[in-house]
């Protein structure tokens, strides 16, 4: 399904004019707090009206200002998964789940509520009420009550955000479950590197109500420059690999890719299974000669490909490893001291010690 | 403490004083809640003068409010003589009119405790049900009046208890017959009226006073409970 949008519109001092297209699993609208991404998502919605615009999904015209076309939030058939999530109170989980799917049309209720119950981990929750629930434990039900009123889109912004780390560990992984096991795309709001890196197909950035850039996460992550100020330190190029082995002496685990081959702390996955990488750009060394006698497991060759132009003390490099762009972050003094230059052979050196369950995260898994 | 030994005409007070109070409640209800509803979520021009002509009947004085329902809902009064004449109701006299003058002094009270509530329902809860498909109607039906259910109880038991209570406004419109329109006030009011009354009033009163405390105390807690569920989440 397509989801596009382009729309302008205007509250008090902000304005929003944001046009993008995604037809990727999991796309996250990603930018800083006041870059208009909760009001994007609730335009999409239909919890705002926008001054001007069209948006459509999957081919369906939900808004088209020219035409006059409006339809109501209770007709898009999106589901929304509020940063609060918003249960009713005076209901059960039980019944907060079945709200939605009440009101869903009786041929489009494609949600099975015992496999929903079971990829979120909610069934033993359902005769409780919401505010004996967890933070985690309501983000979860939440969740699961906009899936069982099988919308043909989830908006979900920054669910995350109200809860600590500990709960957040928590839900990622029933994220990232909902991507691959379900068909129904996602809109993820998110300002953390970290997550968007791990959970995004696809990435739309945005800054002060305009969009910046689009695209696959892989290509838009190398993209430092655009992250917002407070999240560039977590920035890097994202590598989608597979799991070749495991050294079972040493406690680590070999990933491949045609970048070579990189090794991380040892995972709890079956050899083949997918994984992302985020490399944080200032984790990368680089050598303009193979290093000898260094620490440092992962050493991956490559041409450089870009060297940001900004004036700052620090520089951007992009390297080209068979076709996989990593990205480190040097100096402007260490670039210069090594006279490094488009089309120049490096080494890239990343310390496996760098990997950690924040960078290592379940790949998405492609089906044919 | 056993039950006060009540008069016939006394007892047909009290049960007329229920039976108008009871009408009153339950025929501005739909009204009250529509009103509140407007009030709490409405933007439109003149709402501050429906919020006051809403509230005009607790601070005027009964017995203008009485004059006012005479000529409006009286025998030659437009609507009165509508009513008789389209639909066979007839306010004047009877103990409808005592009704009508009960609902009317008690519905700004009734309004007040719904509309406060519906205020306190969280909007945010509202939108979440529309993105699940309910419609505006829908949403309502099983979110906004659900979770504002405490606060109209509490209205409808504050409106009760006014009109159990209600004398100016009552004497006025329908006067004071035994049997058809005399309320527990007005028999309360015709006993200080004649000698040797004493006792009656004694009697009559305990009873208003007791139906009076019992209906503040059950709006109260009501009250209290709306506030404790808006917190849960």
């Amino acid at each position: 399904m397509t989801l596009s949008v382009d729309v302008r519109h205007r509250l008090g001092a902000f304005e929003l004019d944001a046009a993008f297209e995604s037809s990727g699993q999991l796309t996250a609208l990603f930018g800083a707090s006041g870059s208009g991404k909760t009001s994007l998502v609730n335009i999409i919605a239909g919890l705002i009206r926008p001054d001007a615009g069209r948006i459509a999904a999957g081919g369906r015209t939900l808004v088209d200002t020219a035409k006059r076309v409006f339809v109501p939030k209770h007709r898009r058939r999106i589901g929304y998964v509020f940063q609060d999530a918003r249960l009713f109170p005076h209901m059960t989980v039980r019944q907060n789940l079945a709200y939605g799917n009440w009101f869903a049309p009786r041929g489009e209720r494609h949600a099975e509520k015992s496999m929903v119950l079971d990829l979120l981990g909610i069934g033993d929750l359902l005769d409780r009420r919401p505010s004996l629930l967890s933070g985690g434990e309501k983000q979860r039900v939440a969740i699961g009550r906009a899936l069982l009123a099988s919308p043909q889109l989830i908006l979900m912004d920054e669910p995350l955000a109200s809860l600590d780390e500990a709960r957040k560990a928590e839900i990622l992984p029933y994220i990232e479950r909902l991507r691959d096991e379900i068909k129904v795309p996602i809109v993820y709001v998110s300002h953390s590197v970290a997550e968007v890196a791990r959970l995004a197909t696809d990435i739309v950035m945005l800054k002060s109500g305009n969009v910046l850039a689009s695209g696959p996460t892989v290509d838009i992550m190398q993209r430092l420059d655009l992250l917002p100020d407070d999240e560039r330190a977590e920035g890097g190029a994202v590598l989608d690999m597979v799991v070749t082995s495991h050294d079972q002496r040493y406690g680590t685990t070999v990933l491949g890719s045609p970048a070579g081959e990189i090794r991380v702390p040892l995972l709890d996955a079956a050899p083949g299974a997918a994984i992302r990488l985020r490399i944080r750009a200032r984790d990368v060394i680089l050598a303009t000669q193979r290093p000898q006698g260094l620490s440092a497991l992962n050493i991956l060759a490559g041409k450089i490909a870009g060297i940001s132009s900004d004036r700052g003390p620090l520089v951007d490099v992009k390297v080209d490893c068979n076709g996989q762009t990593i990205v480190a972050r040097l100096t402007r003094q260490s670039t210069h001291g090594l006279d490094l230059k488009l089309g120049q052979d490096v080494f890239a050196v990343i310390k496996t010690v760098s990997f950690d369950r924040g960078n290592t995260t379940r790949g998405i898994r492609f089906e044919a | 403490m056993g039950w006060p030994d009540l008069t016939p005409d006394e007892w047909n007070a009290v049960r007329l004083s229920i039976k108008v109070a009871t009408w009153a409640m339950f025929a501005s209800l739909p009204a009250g809640i529509a009103i509140a509803l407007l009030l709490a979520r409405g933007r439109f021009w003149g709402k501050s003068i429906l919020n006051g002509i809403v509230h005009l009947p607790l601070v005027l004085p009964p017995v203008v409010t009485g004059y006012l329902l005479l000529l409006g809902f009286g025998k030659r009064g437009p609507i009165g003589a509508f009513l008789t004449e389209h639909l066979g109701i007839v306010f004047s006299f009877r103990w409808t009119g005592a009704a009508l003058a009960c609902a009317v002094m008690g519905f700004p009270l009734m309004v007040r405790a719904i509309r406060l509530s519906i205020e306190a329902v969280d909007r945010r809860l509202e939108a979440a049900a529309g993105t699940l498909g309910a419609n505006p109607l829908w949403v309502f039906a099983t979110i906004t009046l659900p979770l504002a259910l405490p606060g109209v109880i509490a209205g409808m038991v504050l409106c009760f208890a006014k009109a159990m209570g209600e004398f100016g406004a009552t004497i006025t419109f329908v006067a004071n017959i035994p049997g058809e329109t005399q309320t527990l006030p007005s028999l309360i009011y015709t006993f200080t009226q004649v000698p040797g009354g004493d006792a009656g009033v004694l009697r009559l009163m305990t009873i208003s006073i007791a139906v009076s405390m019992v209906a503040l105390i059950v709006s109260e807690a009501l009250a209290r409970r709306v506030g404790r569920r808006m917190e849960l989440e």
